[in-house]
């Protein structure tokens, strides 16, 4: 038998829950003050999930950088590698709120998408 | 340009724009809204993490999304913009002296303002922590601008000072672009960040979370090399013996935001030695008539959501002020702090309005409570009205709704005090 501790964080209470369980098989969830409590720990422990928002390098925009995210939860085991394969990308400006940055990141069938817009580089060189 | 306004907004972040937008739906005519940044959002644009507009759009959101959702709708709504002008000073007859490379000076007449100008973040100095001056200390924000929106990397082996959520969601990005924090340091017994944020940016990557500790000495002849850092004891002080070094590059400071309230000072509102806001009315209108003031220049927000619902109280308080449409109660009623309450907001309620049922009031507690009551007492301490709560912690706002019926005319004062259950 294994057991698991999990923070719920559907309010501030945070309660401190302990999961017990066998062959991978939930067998009893404790220390929960609510039945959203059931519900966070089953999916924090079946398969913890995790929206990832970060930035892509961005050519010719007016900012060197656009702020990113998954466009749904990933499994969170995959955060830091998702992390080294984004870094890998470049996107040229202009480049629009929603827009796809990469598709079906790491075969996870989740996209990335832009979540600022970033217009070209202008050359007025004021200053 | 046109220098006469019915409405100028001073801050183009979530307060800012939400006024500007209700403003425009409640019939206000001419609106100006300035910013010092060179683009609206405020601090959004930086905040690229998740969690926002749960509670105003019902979805989640990035902080770039939450504004968006808002600068896109200033076009249509014919309001004028100025970014990269800074204001320096205003008048309490409503004289806006501004500058920007446009346009030089700039002296603008407006029949109300709105202060907008958000907060900013206390700094080494704030706290003085003893050492040397090196580089590598940021205030957590700093770091996060370099990040995530010029692309530098601040540092590689981290020591994050408080566990707000600022320096918790700091940590995380950190830790994503590659760099090792090795511990978040909080003073007091309990985090003043949002339980999620302890859960999905600490325990996710086994970042240590220390509390009732603190930085003691930062030492390093260049660069940052080494802190000392110190248990407490409960009045705050490093106790001796629980010295420890670690080694770090770089220093984070998330050790809290004082709303920026030059302006408003100067031009002789009355602040809240607490919120460190103007003192302000259920408009959210200051002791000058026709000056307003929402968002974290009032008082420092956990959530953008609950920004954009005072820029709207705003919004809409402009358009009766601007209609001369309102009833002054014969006295105000001051609402009072009590027992384990920090402060409230708004802090006196000045007018009479017909068909208005209950009036939000925000607070924060001074330290934790599980199942309490807030109770709301008048002058000669009868209880009003009484709230269960199951939790309350000093991280988290709280409000209540004011019933208009208890509202009587003889009424001085209430008081709101937090009791145990």
């Amino acid at each position: 038998m294994e057991q698991n501790k999990i923070i719920c964080v559907s309010c501030p209470i945070g309660c401190r829950m302990t999961i017990k369980s066998e062959d991978g098989k939930i067998t009893s969830i404790i220390g929960n003050a609510c039945p959203k409590g059931i519900k966070y720990a089953e999916e924090e422990f079946i398969n913890p999930l995790r929206i990832l928002p970060t930035t892509v390098k961005v050519l010719g925009g007016e900012l060197p950088l656009v702020s990113v995210k998954t466009e749904k939860a990933i499994p969170k085991r995959l955060l830091l590698k998702a992390m080294t394969e984004i870094a890998e990308i470049e996107v040229k400006a202009p480049v629009k709120i929603g827009q796809v940055i990469k598709d079906d990141l790491m075969g996870t069938g989740v996209s990335l998408v832009a979540t600022r817009n970033i217009k070209r580089a202008d050359f007025n060189l004021r200053s | 340009m046109k220098l006469e306004y019915d409405l100028v907004i001073v801050g183009g972040g979530p307060a800012g724009l939400a006024v500007a937008l209700e403003a425009r739906r409640n019939t206000v005519k001419d609106i100006l809204l300035l910013e010092r940044d060179k683009y609206l959002g405020g601090i959004l644009p930086q905040c690229i993490h998740n969690g926002f507009g749960l509670q105003y759009f019902k979805e989640e959101l990035t902080g770039p999304e939450y504004a968006e959702r808002f600068i896109a709708k200033l076009n249509d709504n014919r309001i004028d913009v100025k970014t990269e002008t800074m204001v320096i000073k205003i008048t309490p007859d409503k004289r806006i002296i501004a500058i920007n490379r446009d346009d030089g000076l700039l002296h603008i007449q407006a029949k109300a303002v709105v202060l907008a100008m958000g907060c900013r973040e206390r700094t080494r100095e704030a706290i003085a922590i003893p050492g040397n001056r090196p580089a590598g200390i940021f205030t957590a924000g700093t770091a996060q601008r370099y990040i995530n929106i010029e692309g530098y990397m601040p540092g590689r082996e981290v020591v994050v000072l408080g566990s707000g959520d600022i320096g918790m969601i700091m940590a995380r990005r950190m830790t994503l672009e590659g760099a090792r924090v090795k511990a978040v340091l909080e003073i007091m017994p309990f985090s003043t960040g949002l339980i999620r944020n302890k859960v999905q940016c600490l325990d996710d990557f086994n970042i240590p979370l220390k509390f009732n500790h603190t930085i003691t000495r930062i030492e390093g002849e260049k660069r940052v090399e080494r802190v000392t850092v110190a248990q407490v004891d409960k009045n705050l002080q490093a106790i001796p013996g629980t010295e420890e070094e670690i080694s770090c590059d770089t220093i984070l400071l998330s050790v809290g935001l004082i709303p920026e309230n030059e302006l408003t000072g100067e031009m002789g509102v009355k602040l809240d030695p607490v919120t460190r806001g103007p003192i302000v009315n259920e408009n959210r209108e200051t002791e000058i008539e026709g000056v307003f003031a929402c968002g974290n220049v009032l008082q420092v927000h956990d959530l953008a959501d609950f920004v954009s619902e005072e820029g709207e109280i705003v919004g809409r308080a402009v358009g009766e002020y601007l209609k001369r449409n309102r009833k002054f109660r014969h006295q105000p009623i001051k609402i009072v702090p009590g027992d384990n309450i920090a402060y409230v907001v708004p802090q006196h309620i000045d007018f009479i309005v017909p068909g208005r049922k209950k009036i939000k009031i925000f607070m924060r507690v001074k330290n934790p409570a599980e199942r309490v009551r807030i109770n709301l007492l008048d002058d000669k301490d009868r209880v009003l009205g009484s709230y269960k709560k199951r939790i309350v912690t000093p991280g988290e706002m709280v409000s209540v709704y004011l019933p208009e019926v208890l509202l009587d005319d003889k009424l001085k004062n209430i008081t709101i005090s937090i009791k145990s259950n």
